[in-house]
């Protein structure tokens, strides 16, 4: 069935057919719609699930971790300042081994406070042994929901999973979106069945204190766990693939990067921007590509050394920054290259929602034209800067 | 290991749902007081734990003491997680044949889960929500929290020269919850065990939100000898400072009365929390105003 379709309703209707039983979620724009959506689909008769109205973002996650924790699949969905309160449940959730789907609707961190898309609040929770992916459409998001559930429940994974989409830009912007049969998402996706739950039949204690005699082994656990799931990631798409006969899961998209001596990495709905910008220089005579990071934890460092390593330039370009530092995509992608390895371009732009356009695109091939630069903010109106308070 | 005490320690297995081997303080008033509650409930129960002594000394990986499912996430969260744990059981068509308890200590209740608490209480959640109540902060080394009484002096309301231990009066956490107008709000002390477990079975007979703050003496956080533990329970109530009450959909409908009334020195004494008070006649008498207005407020002297 083909509908028309705002992304945060893209996730409701593929969050039904997941058939959570549990969904525990805080108001916060601009993730409320997928709430809401959902809320209704549980007023309806249309979910048969729990609909918890808690009283902040901490207690949704907290919530949602019990559920999980009693094996029966939940969900939740937050944005910027709601993710970052939850941010202590979360890493609890993933230290526990609880396979959560979280959707963060992506936004700026205050202050100032501002309610339009960057990936900073994401970003900020990068080592917290969730896995993670950014959506570039919103046939994409819905897809990856159906997904996420898959690769997080594998017994062998039992890992949270944060689908995130760009706040506004995929939340509210309207597209048409495929939605499978329930039949078929039954068929990809069985019953969450978890090795250990809360069961009074066989009582076991979870979330022990973990004294220096094991607690490390707990984190490398996870860390192996993360390594070992590059090998399931694309079997699951695979298997998406074959059902549902769209495109699967993978850690990466190239677009136009066989021949291009010069490449853009980028996460979000950015993309779609920049696969017409690549079209357009292309049509110029420039050799330009994007690789798009759809998987950014656990973060694909062979694939993306393997096609990038004889490339000349790496423009990367992130809607977040480690302040003090650069962009932590920056950090990670130049980490991965010895000498010799492309130059590489850390670019900071879009935050707080600043539209990025060809011009920002241009003015980013520009400045790697004149110098390497690490942590360069493009699109500054530096006429706001005057005020020494400022600088 | 002989033949005799291996089945005396199955038998203690069988008969209990929180087992000894922990490594709890001697004369935690706490431990004893989880296991009456859970001995009450029995095994059809699951428990979500907020971080404190309860949960250190219980569940060092690999060992837990408990007997029944039992979960721990975070300091603040036990209501948030009880209630998604209710949920679970209520999607899963099991709410009529499993309780749902939340444990925390008198911080992760009255202070940084008080939150998270009125929120379970409000959406109406099946859960018991047990208080064990030592007074402070004892996990983090015997800091001020909203329930440490009047005057005693802890590690962050010390008594010195100018401070005379915590100026504030103990919250009224069992009143604030039962303005909430849930089933059942009491509070219990670990010195009155068989009054204790009354309350826990009439509150799991209830459907919907319950709380119950037991008071539980901290020889280590309080400075007493660790063999008083049930004696300075029972004397904290018969003083009138820690007044046993019930309140049922929001009413006052029980207290416990005071047939031997005693004076606050009594309780205060064998306590080196309240040292200070013992030469200081005009604060002692202050204390034992609040216990008078205790015994006034609730009649807790009229048979
Ligand atoms: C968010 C957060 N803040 C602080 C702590 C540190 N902390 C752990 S237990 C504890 C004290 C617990 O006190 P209480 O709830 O009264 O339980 P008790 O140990 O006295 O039984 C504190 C402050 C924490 N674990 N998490
Ligand atoms: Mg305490």
């Amino acid at each position: 069935m083909r509908k028309f379709l705002e992304g945060s309703h893209a996730v409701a209707e593929a969050v039904k057919r997941c058939k959570p039983g549990v969904i525990s979620a805080y108001p916060i724009t601009p993730q409320t719609h997928i709430v809401e959506r959902i809320a209704n689909f549980v007023a309806n008769g249309e979910l048969n699930a729990q609909f918890i109205n808690v009283e902040s973002e901490h207690s949704a996650a907290s919530v949602v971790l019990g559920a999980e924790a009693c094996g029966v699949r939940a969900f939740t969905a937050t944005s910027s300042q709601g993710l970052i309160l939850m941010s202590e449940v979360l890493f609890n959730i993933a230290g526990l081994r609880l396979p959560l789907v979280l959707v963060c609707a992506n936004r700026a961190l205050s202050a100032p406070i501002n309610i339009w898309n960057d990936h900073q609040d994401a970003v900020a929770l990068r080592d917290s042994g969730w896995i993670m992916v950014f959506a570039e459409n919103n046939q994409e998001v819905h897809d990856l929901i159906y997904q996420a559930y898959k690769v997080g429940e594998n017994p062998k994974v039992m890992l949270p999973v944060m689908v995130n989409m760009d706040g506004y830009i995929l939340t509210h912007g309207m597209e048409p979106v495929d939605i499978p049969d329930q039949a078929l998402v039954d068929k990809f996706l069985p019953p969450y069945n978890p090795p250990y739950k809360l069961d009074v039949d066989n009582p076991l204690s979870l979330g022990l204190l973990g004294d220096p005699t094991v607690y490390l082994e707990t984190r490398y656990a996870l860390q192996k766990t993360l390594e070992e799931i590059k090998d399931l990631i694309p079997k699951v798409g695979e298997e998406f693939k074959q059902l549902f006969g769209r495109k699967g899961l993978e850690f990466v998209e190239g677009y136009k990067i066989e021949d291009a001596d010069s490449v853009i990495l980028a996460m979000g709905s950015v993309c779609g921007t920049v696969k017409d910008f690549v079209d357009k220089k292309r049509e110029e005579g420039e050799k330009i590509g994007l690789l798009r990071i759809i998987v950014y934890r656990p973060f694909p460092k062979k694939i993306i050394y393997e096609l990038l390593k004889e490339k000349e330039r790496l423009f990367i370009l992130e809607k977040a920054i480690s302040l003090g530092m650069e962009g932590p995509l920056y950090t990670e992608v130049k980490s991965l290259f010895n000498k010799p390895s492309p130059k590489m371009y850390g670019f900071i732009a879009g935050l707080g929602g600043r539209d990025i356009t060809f011009n920002t695109l241009e003015e980013m091939l520009k400045v790697g034209k004149d110098k390497e630069v690490s942590c360069y903010f493009l699109d500054v109106d530096h006429s706001l800067l005057k005020d020494e308070f400022y600088v | 290991m002989n033949s005799m005490s291996e089945s005396t320690i199955s038998k203690h297995f069988e008969e209990h749902f929180f087992v000894s081997g922990h490594t709890a303080c001697s004369g935690c008033g706490q431990a004893l007081a989880a296991r009456l509650v859970v001995d009450a409930i029995g095994k059809n129960n699951i428990v979500a734990n907020a971080t404190g002594c309860l949960e250190v000394f219980s569940t060092k990986c690999p060992q837990s003491s408990w007997r029944i499912p039992w979960i721990h996430s975070l300091f603040e969260n036990a209501a948030a997680v009880a209630s998604g744990i209710e949920a679970a059981l209520r999607y899963l068509g099991k709410i009529d044949t499993v309780r749902v308890c939340a444990f925390a200590g008198d911080g992760g209740t009255a202070d940084i889960g008080f939150q998270a608490l009125s929120g379970m209480l409000e959406r109406g959640h099946d859960v018991l929500f047990c208080c064990f109540d030592n007074e402070a902060y004892m996990n983090t080394g015997i800091q001020r929290s909203g329930l440490t009484p009047f005057q005693a002096s802890t590690t962050t309301s010390p008594a010195g020269k100018v401070w005379k231990g915590n100026w504030r009066l103990k919250k009224s956490l069992v009143e604030i919850v039962a303005a909430h107008f849930i089933p059942y709000s009491a509070s219990a002390s670990v010195g009155f065990p068989q009054d204790l477990q009354r309350k826990v079975k009439k509150a799991i007979s209830l459907r919907g939100p319950k709380y119950i703050q037991i008071h539980v003496p901290c020889p280590l956080g309080w400075g007493f000898d660790s063999s008083l533990t049930i004696d300075i329970g029972k004397k904290a109530v018969l003083s009138g400072l820690y007044p046993l009450v019930e309140y049922e959909g929001g009413k006052l409908t029980k207290v416990f009365k005071l047939s031997q009334k005693i004076p606050v020195i009594d309780y205060i004494k064998p306590q080196s929390r309240f040292r200070h008070l013992l030469k200081d006649e005009e604060a002692l008498r202050q204390l034992q105003k609040v216990a008078d207005k205790n015994i006034e407020y609730y009649k807790l002297g009229e048979v």
